[in-house]
C-alpha cells in the first residue's frame, strides 16, 4: 500500500505520456489532458504546502522561543497581511491600484530583486581575487569571456573601429556564441538529454525508487 | 578605519539617502527634473574611475590586497555614477534580434501573438524592458496580444509593462480595449504540463483571466482554441520553466513559432535551438533589449542602462586583470627565490 | 501611498545592500519580510489561479479534475505526520509524469534534433560555402563531436582518442567562458536596475 501503490502510479502515468507520444488518439490523448490537469492542480498544491510548512517551522519557532523567533513573528505577520490582502481583493486581486498589487510592486519587487542584484558585488569580487590564467584551459576561458564582455557592449567596437566591418570585436563575440559556444552547449544538451532519458526510464520501471524514501 | 567608525559612517549615508529622498519628495526648486553630468564632468568621473583602477592595481602590486569591502563600495560607486552621464553609444544589432523584430514584421495587422512572461521580479531590469519593447511594437502593428504566465509573478509584471506601454504610446482604454486588443490569462502552476495542456486546449488550462472574466466571454480568445490559433509567440524567460520548455513542447510537439528574450545568463543555453532551427530569434539580456528598442526607434530603459553595463563590464575585465598580473608577479618571484636558494 | 510605498521600497533595499557590509539586524529584518510576502503571495496565487480558477469554475465541465483535488489535498497530509506517507501517492505522480514527459521531450527536441541540426554540409549545399564558413561549420560540428567524447567515454583520455576529448575541453571551456560573461552581464543589469531605483524613482536624482 505504502510502496507499492506509488510504484504502480508512477510507472502508469509515465507509460501513458510516452505512449501518447506515438499514439495521440484516444483514450491516450484524453489520459494526457487529464494527466497534465491533474498536474498543474497538484503541483500548486505542492507550492502552497511548501509555504504552510514554512509557516508551520516560523510559528514552532515563536512557540518555542527559539534563536532569532523574534524574525519568525516577522515572516508570519508579513504572510497573513499578503494573504488576507490577497483573499480579501476578489477575483481582480492583482489589478492594478489593489492592496496584493501595492504589496507585490513596493516590498516584494524591491526585495526579489536586490536580493539577485547583491551578486553582482560578489561576482566582482571573486573575479579579482579568484579568476587566474593557471594553465591552457583557463586561458582559454579567459579569453573567450573577455571577447564576449566586450562585444556585448558598444565600446568593443569603439575600440575596434580601426579594424573592417565583419572584424571587429562584436563580430567575434558573435561568432564564439554562434559556432564554439553552441557546440559546447550542444554537446551539454545532448549528454544531458541521454542522461535524463535513462533515469526516466529507470524511474517508471521502477529501478529508482529512491523518491519513496524509507519505511514500508 | 575601526568598524565603529565605519557603522557610524554607513549610518550617515542612510540618513543622507533619506534627507535626499524627503527633499525629493517635497520638490524644492524643480527637483524631480533630476540631473546629469555636463560632458566635461562626465569626462573628469571616467577618469577618477580610471585612476581608482590604477590605484587598485598598485596596491595589489604592493601585495597589499584590496578588501572584500572596498570592492563592493568601488563597484557601487562606479556603476551609479553612469546612470547620471549621457553618452550617446552605438548600439550593434545582432542577427538574432533582428529576426525577432522581422517575424513581427511579417504578421498581418490582426494577428494574434501569445506573449509568455516567465520571469520573476529578479529579472525584471533584464526583461521588463524587454517586455516593454515587444508590447510596443505589437501594438504598433495592430497585433492581438495574449498574455500567460509560467511563473506566477509574471502575471502582474505584465500589467505593469502594460501600464508602461500604454503611458508610453499615450494610449487610452477605448484605443487599446482590454479583451479586443489584448487580454492577460494569469499564471498557472504546472510548468511544461501547462504548455502540453494548451496544446490541445487554452480554455482547460487557463479557465479565466486575471480579472476572473471566463475564458468564453472574452472576445479575443473566444475563437482560440489551442496553439494552431497562435500565429506567433514570444516567450519572456528567465529560467524554469521558460524558453527551454517551450521550444520542447509548443514548437517541437505543436509546430507553433516561436521566438524568445533570455536573461543573459540563460541565453547561452538557447542558443542550439537557434542553429537548429527550432527558435526564431533571440533577444539576449539587457543589450538585446536595447538593440530592440533600437530597431523600433524608442529610447528607453534598456537603451539608458547600456553605458551603465559598458562601465560593468570595463571594471570586471579590469579586476581580472589586476588580478592576473597580480598572480604572475607572484609565481615569477616564487621561482626566483627557488633559484637563489 | 504610493510615497509610503517609494521609502519602504527604498529602506528595504539599502536594507539588503547593508548585507554587503555584514549580517545585522536590518538586513535580517528585511529579509523575513521578503520570506514572508513570498509565502504569502504564493498562496494568493494559488488560490485563485489554481483552485478557484482551474478547479472550482471548471469541475462541472470537467469531473475528472476532481481526482487531481483528492491528489493535491493528499500532498497536503505531509502536514500532518501521522499519515504523511498520503502523499507519496501524489509524489509518485508527479514523479511519473515528469519522467514520462521529460524522456520524450528530451530525446526528441534535445537530442535527436540537436543531432540531426549537427548533420549538414560543411561545404555548402552546392559547394559554395566561402572560407569562414566552412571553418565556422567544422568548427560547429567538430566542437560538439568532441564534447559528446568528452563527456561520455570514460576510457582513458590517450592517444587520438585523448587529443578529441582535448578538443572536446577546450569547447567546453570557451562555452564556460561565454557563459561567465553572459552571467556577469546578467547580475551587473540586475544592479543598475536596483540603483537606478534608488536615485531615480526614490531619490528622484535621475533624469
Amino acid at each position: 500500500m505504502r510502496r507499492t501503490v506509488p510504484l504502480l502510479i508512477t510507472g502508469i502515468v509515465g507509460v501513458v505520456f510516452v505512449v501518447s507520444y506515438f499514439i495521440p488518439h484516444k483514450p491516450f490523448s484524453n489520459l494526457n489532458d487529464w494527466f497534465s490537469d491533474w498536474f498543474s492542480i497538484v503541483a500548486a498544491c505542492a507550492i502552497v504546502l511548501g509555504s504552510l510548512n514554512l509557516i508551520l517551522i516560523s510559528s514552532q519557532k515563536v512557540a518555542r522561543r527559539k534563536e532569532d523567533w523574534g524574525y519568525a513573528v516577522v515572516i508570519i505577520v508579513c504572510f497573513l497581511i499578503t494573504v488576507i490582502a490577497g483573499i480579501a481583493g476578489g477575483r481582480g486581486y492583482q489589478n492594478t491600484g489593489t492592496a496584493f498589487e501595492w504589496l507585490y510592486r513596493y516590498l516584494y519587487v524591491s526585495l526579489s530583486s536586490t536580493m539577485y542584484a547583491i551578486l553582482a558585488f560578489y561576482v566582482a569580487s571573486a573575479s579579482y581575487r579568484a579568476f587566474r590564467a593557471r594553465n591552457i584551459e583557463a586561458t582559454m576561458l579567459l579569453v573567450a569571456a573577455f571577447l564576449v564582455m566586450l562585444g556585448r557592449v558598444p565600446i568593443g567596437d569603439v575600440i575596434t573601429q580601426f579594424l573592417p566591418e565583419g572584424a571587429r570585436i562584436s563580430d567575434f563575440q558573435q561568432w564564439i556564441m554562434d559556432f564554439p559556444q553552441t557546440a559546447g552547449q550542444r554537446a551539454i544538451m545532448i549528454g544531458i538529454a541521454l542522461g535524463l532519458t535513462s533515469t526516466s526510464l529507470r524511474v517508471i520501471l521502477g529501478i529508482e525508487r529512491s523518491h519513496l524514501g524509507g519505511g514500508d | 578605519m575601526s568598524r565603529r567608525t565605519i557603522e557610524i559612517a554607513l549610518v550617515v549615508v542612510g540618513l543622507a539617502l533619506c534627507t535626499l529622498a524627503y527633499l525629493g519628495k517635497k520638490n524644492v526648486q524643480g527637483w524631480h527634473s533630476g540631473f546629469e553630468f555636463s560632458p566635461t564632468t562626465s569626462q573628469i568621473v571616467i577618469g577618477l574611475i580610471g585612476l581608482s583602477l590604477v590605484w587598485i592595481l598598485v596596491r595589489t602590486l604592493q601585495d597589499k590586497a584590496v578588501g572584500r569591502r572596498t570592492v563592493f563600495l568601488y563597484v557601487g560607486i562606479a556603476i551609479a555614477l553612469p546612470l547620471f552621464m549621457s553618452i550617446d553609444q552605438d548600439i550593434v544589432i545582432s542577427e538574432n534580434t533582428r529576426h525577432v523584430y522581422e517575424s513581427l514584421g511579417e504578421l498581418p495587422p490582426g494577428s494574434k501573438v501569445l506573449v509568455s512572461f516567465d520571469y520573476d521580479p529578479a529579472s525584471s531590469p533584464e526583461l521588463q524592458p524587454m517586455a516593454e519593447a515587444f508590447l510596443a511594437e505589437c501594438f504598433r502593428r495592430d497585433l492581438k496580444v495574449i498574455m500567460v504566465a509560467l511563473w506566477a509573478p509574471g502575471a502582474i509584471q505584465a500589467n505593469i509593462a502594460l501600464d508602461t506601454v500604454r503611458a508610453r504610446l499615450g494610449l487610452d482604454t477605448t484605443e487599446l480595449v482590454y479583451g479586443e486588443d489584448y487580454c492577460n490569462l494569469g499564471y498557472q502552476a504546472g510548468r511544461e504540463f501547462v504548455i502540453q495542456r494548451m496544446g490541445t486546449s487554452f480554455e482547460a488550462m487557463f479557465g479565466t483571466d486575471v480579472r476572473g472574466t471566463p475564458y468564453r466571454q472574452i472576445p479575443l480568445v473566444r475563437n482560440v482554441r489551442n496553439f494552431s490559433d497562435i500565429n506567433y509567440a514570444f516567450n519572456i524567460s528567465a529560467g524554469f520553466p521558460g524558453t527551454v520548455e517551450w521550444v520542447q513542447v509548443a514548437v517541437s510537439r505543436f509546430g507553433l513559432k516561436l521566438g524568445a528574450g533570455n536573461t543573459a545568463v540563460q541565453a547561452p543555453q538557447v542558443y542550439p535551438y537557434l542553429r537548429a532551427g527550432q527558435l526564431q530569434g533571440l533577444l539576449a539580456g539587457i543589450n538585446g533589449a536595447a538593440e530592440f528598442e533600437k530597431l523600433i526607434g524608442l529610447k528607453a530603459v534598456a537603451t539608458t542602462y547600456m553605458l551603465a553595463q559598458t562601465f560593468a563590464h570595463l571594471i570586471v575585465i579590469a579586476f581580472i586583470i589586476i588580478g592576473n598580473i597580480a598572480y604572475f608577479r607572484g609565481e615569477r618571484e616564487t621561482k626566483l627565490r627557488g633559484r637563489t636558494q | 501611498m504610493d510615497h509610503l510605498g517609494l521609502w519602504l521600497a527604498g529602506l528595504l533595499t539599502l536594507g539588503i545592500y547593508s548585507f554587503l557590509y555584514r549580517d545585522n539586524p536590518w538586513y535580517k529584518v528585511s529579509e523575513a519580510i521578503f520570506v514572508g510576502v513570498s509565502a504569502g503571495y504564493w498562496v494568493v496565487y494559488e488560490y485563485w489561479q489554481n483552485f478557484v480558477g482551474k478547479f472550482w469554475d471548471q469541475k462541472g465541465d470537467q469531473p475528472w479534475l476532481w481526482i487531481g483535488a483528492a491528489l493535491g489535498l493528499m500532498m497536503l497530509m505531509r502536514l500532518i505526520p501521522k499519515i504523511g506517507w498520503i502523499s507519496r501517492w501524489p509524489l509518485s505522480f508527479i514523479i511519473g509524469a515528469t519522467s514520462g514527459l521529460w524522456l520524450m521531450l528530451y530525446l526528441t527536441t534535445n537530442c535527436i534534433a540537436q543531432v540531426e541540426a549537427t548533420i549538414f554540409p560543411l561545404f555548402g549545399a552546392d559547394f559554395d560555402a566561402s572560407a569562414i564558413a566552412i571553418f565556422s561549420n567544422f568548427v560547429l560540428v567538430a566542437g560538439t563531436i568532441c564534447g559528446v567524447v568528452y563527456f561520455f567515454f570514460s576510457k582513458a583520455h590517450t592517444g587520438a582518442f585523448g587529443a578529441t576529448a582535448r578538443v572536446g575541453i577546450w569547447t567546453i571551456m570557451i562555452t564556460f567562458g561565454a557563459m561567465f560573461a553572459l552571467t556577469i552581464m546578467n547580475r551587473m543589469s540586475l544592479l543598475i536596475g536596483r540603483t537606478s531605483f534608488i536615485f531615480g524613482e526614490w531619490l528622484g536624482l535621475l533624469r
